[in-house]
């Protein structure tokens, strides 16, 4: 069934597309206006999240990492669009999905790397710690990367574009309300909107440094996946 | 007065993760005023922390909607 979200998850998938499909089309060497900006954008995924993250193996893991980084922008940004005003990622469903595929792919890749005995080994015993710690440790860091990684990585998402939404809505329906109350109260419906739009940049910003979170966290735990040593 | 308890308890878990985001970043801001060049290292490191921290207040969110 086509509902409001899927409807804007199709829409982001075309802007993506087409935005670097043109912005690539004509490369030279001197770049144009347009072509700047799209690698600005893969050079800020690229440089500043995949090679300082992860190191010498990253580049294998840009086209995920830009794929995540541009996906969650452009739907975390329909929240401030006119018209649209719905962050896609407001539902759970959503951030559980990418979850998912980074979680499958740093436990998958570190299998791959080391096997699945030696993986285990590294992640729960960590070498320079005495031994009697380890009966506390080691369930810890089990459960870390395989029960609160994954968790805080979908809810972080979910959470601040939830409660992002919700904050504007409180402000701009405080304000229709208070439209119809009192006239001195009617005075405060100006402060109430006006917050609202303060509010939505600040969501905008908000919006930004998620996807910038969710890109880096995937590839912090996809370099933790490779460290030879801890 | 109406709501749930569970809003207030919200209100309570964002006190932790709210200190703790300050600091962080205050320890960041004085790292790089210190030594400018080091922000390309610090960077990740300070998003990093604020991000473990912030998600001790999503959890309080998210358990203020699920709990009735």
């Amino acid at each position: 069934m086509a509902t409001k979200p899927v409807m804007l998850l199709l829409f982001s998938v075309i802007i993506i597309t087409a935005f670097f499909t043109m912005a690539s089309r004509k490369a030279a060497v001197v770049p144009s206006r347009l072509q700047f900006a799209g690698e600005a954008i893969y050079g800020f995924v690229r440089n500043g999240i995949g090679k300082d993250v992860i190191g010498e193996e990253f580049e294998r893991f840009t086209p995920l990492l830009f794929a995540i980084f541009t996906f969650i922008l452009t739907n975390n940004l329909f929240g401030v669009v006119p018209f649209m005003q719905f962050p896609t990622m407001s539902h759970i469903g959503f951030p559980v999905s990418i979850t998912i595929f980074v979680y499958v792919v740093y436990h998958w890749v570190a299998i791959k790397k080391k096997g699945l005995g030696r993986y285990l080994k590294e992640m729960c015993f960590m070498p320079g710690v005495p031994k009697p710690i380890y009966v506390i440790l080691a369930p810890v860091e089990f459960l870390t990367y395989f029960a609160v990684r994954p968790l805080t990585l979908a809810m972080r998402l979910f959470g601040n574009m939830f409660a992002g939404h919700l904050l504007l809505l409180l402000f701009t329906l405080g304000g229709q309300y208070m439209l119809k109350s009192a006239a001195f109260v009617k005075v405060f419906a100006i402060l109430s909107f006006g917050l609202a739009i303060g509010l939505s940049f600040f969501e905008m910003g908000i919006e930004c440094l998620q996807a910038y979170i969710f890109t880096l966290l995937a590839a912090l735990y996809i370099a933790g996946a490779l460290a030879e040593e801890h | 007065m109406k709501g749930t308890l569970s809003i207030v308890g919200f209100g309570l878990s964002t006190i932790g993760p709210g200190t703790a985001t300050g600091l962080i970043f205050a320890a960041y801001i004085n790292g790089v005023a210190r030594q400018p060049e080091a922000r390309s290292i610090l960077q990740p490191i300070a998003f990093l922390g604020f991000a473990l921290a912030e998600a001790l207040a999503i959890f309080g969110l998210v358990l203020a909607f699920v709990l009735k």
